[in-house]
């Protein structure tokens, strides 16, 4: 229990000491403004979801393979937690964008890739409401969530590949892109931040997934009496 | 600071999600945890 607490501590008190950063040690991006600090907390959190989406990727790989239930455990929590970035991600964005560039939202291919992908793991959690039996629903998730996943690479690359009213990427997006060297440090520390957080909700929510194995298993033992 | 309040609420706004998701862990966990006992406790008897 108190490991559980110092971790949810330092994923808390990481995640404000990166919104200190984002606010007072970054400096003011030139043509947007202040507007373009929602950058440090907006990107990070989408960096985080797309991690959270590959370790359910493995899981569900790892499911279909081994059938062990512990992977379906961690394949259905990172589709939670993941699917929390990703609204946060669907927020934060537009809040950003109807400033810089006067609407809320378009259809371009980076937000629409990225609506898609929120859709899909909701739909990935509706689709486990709708089976009872255990293994039937952890395989068709996993095979769901196999399918899911094709996602998250178009998400990344859609801004590479074509040309999108979301900027063009800072990190990773070759010759004449990138980060002021301040900026640059601020946002890794903002993404250690966010992965930090995702990690400790991803260890919360696993533990709940275990204990809800533990009610069918009792349920089970009940009724067979 | 021109656009100080969408950032602020852009911030709110995020973390207010985080907190809700956590929220309905400890809330779910909870719920699951006194149907452990229950189902426990119904076990027994029924032995």
């Amino acid at each position: 229990m108190l490991r559980r607490i110092l971790f949810g501590a330092v994923a808390v008190g990481l995640v404000a000491c990166a919104a200190y950063a984002a606010f007072y040690v970054a400096p003011e991006e030139r043509t947007m403004g202040t507007i373009q600090r929602i950058f440090y907390f907006h990107a990070s959190t989408a960096w985080a979801g797309e991690t959270t989406f590959f370790v359910c990727f493995v899981a569900n790989l790892l499911y279909i393979w081994k059938r062990k239930p512990e992977y379906d455990w961690l394949g259905v929590t990172c589709a939670e937690v993941g699917a929390a970035c990703i609204t946060v991600v669907l927020i934060t964005g537009p809040i950003w964008a109807k400033p810089v560039w006067g609407i809320w939202w378009t259809w371009d291919a980076r937000l629409t890739s990225t609506f898609v992908l929120w859709i899909l793991y909701i739909c990935f959690l509706l689709l486990r409401t709708l089976v009872e039996e255990p293994e039937r629903r952890a395989l068709l998730s996993a095979l769901f969530g196999v399918f899911a996943f094709i996602d998250v690479p178009i998400v990344f690359g859609a801004i590479r590949w074509w040309r999108t009213q979301h900027p063009a990427p800072v990190i990773m997006g070759g010759s004449g892109s990138g980060l002021d060297p301040v900026m640059k440090k601020v946002f890794f520390f903002n993404v250690l931040a966010m992965h930090v957080l995702a990690a400790f909700l991803i260890a919360e929510r696993y533990s709940l997934a275990k204990t809800k194995h533990e009610v069918e298993l009792l349920q089970r033992e009940a009724e067979a009496r | 600071m021109k656009n100080l309040n969408s950032i602020f609420a852009a911030y709110m706004i995020g973390w207010g999600v985080f907190f809700l998701f956590f929220v309905s862990i400890v809330k779910r966990s909870s719920d699951l945890r006194g149907e452990v006992e229950r189902l426990k406790k119904a076990i027994l008897k029924e032995k």
